[in-house]
């Protein structure tokens, strides 16, 4: 009994039907959460004694960085619930994770180099972080590529899964040694002090943005994955009738 | 039926190096490669021996990483065109013994070749004579690892029409690792610095890669193959 949500997972029908319900309210919820912490963020957290405004791009730029790493592990946790269970769902969510990941991925990078050039004088420098965030991007084009490689949907599904679960596997491997690596090299023009622990008064707004991007990145995947399971299943009775639902009854 | 899990290894091993000997022709080019675009490096930035040994450690690994990522390609290639392939899928045997086999030979015939050839490239590039011993040993554990990881990604495209430069965008996130560590060794060996703890870091992942990467293989090829 207590495994049937699982396996009601298991039909995309089920799941487009309960998502058409549900995602009105998330999406709703998820708006409210970035907003009102984007609002607190910017507007009233109070500036950083030393870096001034400039530092308010945290605010997107962590939780984004948050997710873009948490966002592989989804999409490989996908893939191997797919590669199990067979189940024909996940491996929509896991295509669908993919191009976001890669987004987030790219917002921490772009926005670390815009917080880059007014603190460290540069937009970019090969610190150890940046250097893990840009292979990560990688691995997600990697997964990406793979998939609109093969024709076969069944094969760019499984391709991609195992792809996946490699990547999942190397990624601490490559954090570790990319650490190794720069402390080997660290500049000695560029300090990094470990971070001071920050006042509440700017910590909990970033808490609040960084909810909001959970939110947002349900949102965003619910909504991808949608999208998928009406362009693999358009063939099947209940997509035809969802998009044209006079056809059926003509015919 | 009984099966010794070792069944497949030294046929597959034996064969593959057959079929590289007959085809010497193709096995030379990522070693001519290698040795071709380290011309390049002192033409591209500066003849100055002095400005080439502070580079040339990088250097000889980021190339060895290119050729191998070259040759790599045609790992399964000709297997799956002729249908070999097929037949080593459908026979009762584990799939990662045989696999492992093709891979030894692999290394066998570019890892290796492109280990011996380094002190030439080492010599062109001025590296410093401290730096010639962990470039032997770091390049022949590196590079195993290198065949052993691309393994992977050549299972995972063997079916694809243009796979190779698919390749090389799937592996060479993974290839990092190795060319950290490699390139570690040799400078720390240059610096005076015992060299050892990156070469033994190369030694595990070559440890974890012998272990995993067959399986991960095995598990793309059933996939691939089959379309």
């Amino acid at each position: 009994m207590s495994w049937q949500w699982f396996h009601r997972l298991g039909s995309p029908r089920w799941f487009y039907q309960t998502s058409t319900r549900w995602l009105p309210l998330l999406a709703l919820i998820a708006a409210a959460v970035l907003v009102s912490g984007l609002v607190w963020g910017l507007a009233f957290a109070p500036a950083d004694a030393k870096q001034g405004n400039s530092f308010r791009i945290i605010y997107i730029h962590v939780p984004a960085s948050f997710l873009a790493l948490a966002g592989y592990y989804i999409m490989a946790i996908a893939g191997a619930v797919g590669l199990i269970w067979k189940m024909k769902l996940s491996y929509m969510v896991m295509k669908s994770a993919a191009p976001i990941g890669a987004a987030l991925t790219f917002i921490a990078l772009f926005t670390g180099a815009i917080w880059g050039k007014p603190t460290w004088g540069a937009y970019w420098v090969w610190d150890a972080r940046i250097t893990s965030m840009l292979i990560l991007l990688f691995l997600y084009l990697g997964v990406m590529a793979l998939q609109y490689a093969y024709h076969s949907i069944d094969a760019a599904s499984k391709a991609g899964a195992i792809l996946a679960l490699v990547g999942t596997v190397n990624i601490p491997i490559i954090y570790k040694s990319v650490d190794w690596w720069y402390t080997l090299h660290q500049p000695a023009t560029i300090k990094f002090t470990s971070a001071p622990s920050m006042h509440i008064d700017m910590f909990l707004p970033l808490l609040v943005m960084i909810v909001g991007f959970y939110l947002f990145y349900a949102v965003a995947l619910i909504l991808h994955t949608r999208s998928e399971i009406l362009r693999r299943e358009r063939k099947t009775a209940w997509v035809r009738e969802l998009v044209q639902p006079n056809v059926g009854e003509k015919a | 039926m009984a099966q010794s899990i070792n069944s497949g290894f030294t046929p597959w091993l034996k064969r593959d190096l057959l079929l590289a000997y007959r085809r010497r022709g193709e096995v030379a080019s990522p070693l001519v490669f290698f040795v071709m675009v380290s011309t390049l490096i002192p033409l591209g930035l500066t003849p100055e021996s002095a400005q080439l040994a502070e580079i040339a450690a990088g250097m000889i690994w980021v190339m060895a990483l290119l050729a191998t990522l070259l040759s790599v390609d045609g790992l399964f290639a000709s297997d799956y065109q002729d249908g070999s392939l097929e037949q080593l899928l459908i026979s009762p045997q584990l799939l990662p013994m045989p696999l492992l086999g093709k891979i030894t030979a692999h290394w066998l015939t570019t890892g290796l070749p492109l280990t011996l050839v380094s002190p030439l490239l080492g010599l062109m590039l001025s590296l410093p004579a401290a730096g010639y011993l962990p470039m032997l040993c770091s390049l022949a554990l590196g590079t195993a690892c290198l065949s052993l990881t691309g393994a992977v990604g050549a299972a995972l495209t063997v079916s694809l029409r243009k796979g190779g430069l698919l390749l090389s965008l799937l592996v060479m996130p993974m290839y990092m690792p190795v060319i950290i560590f490699g390139s570690a060794t040799i400078s720390y060996a240059i610096d005076g610095l015992n060299w050892l703890p990156p070469l033994a870091i190369l030694g595990a992942l070559f440890a974890a890669s012998v272990a995993l990467c067959p399986l991960a293989a095995a598990g793309a090829l059933r996939i691939t193959s089959a379309n």
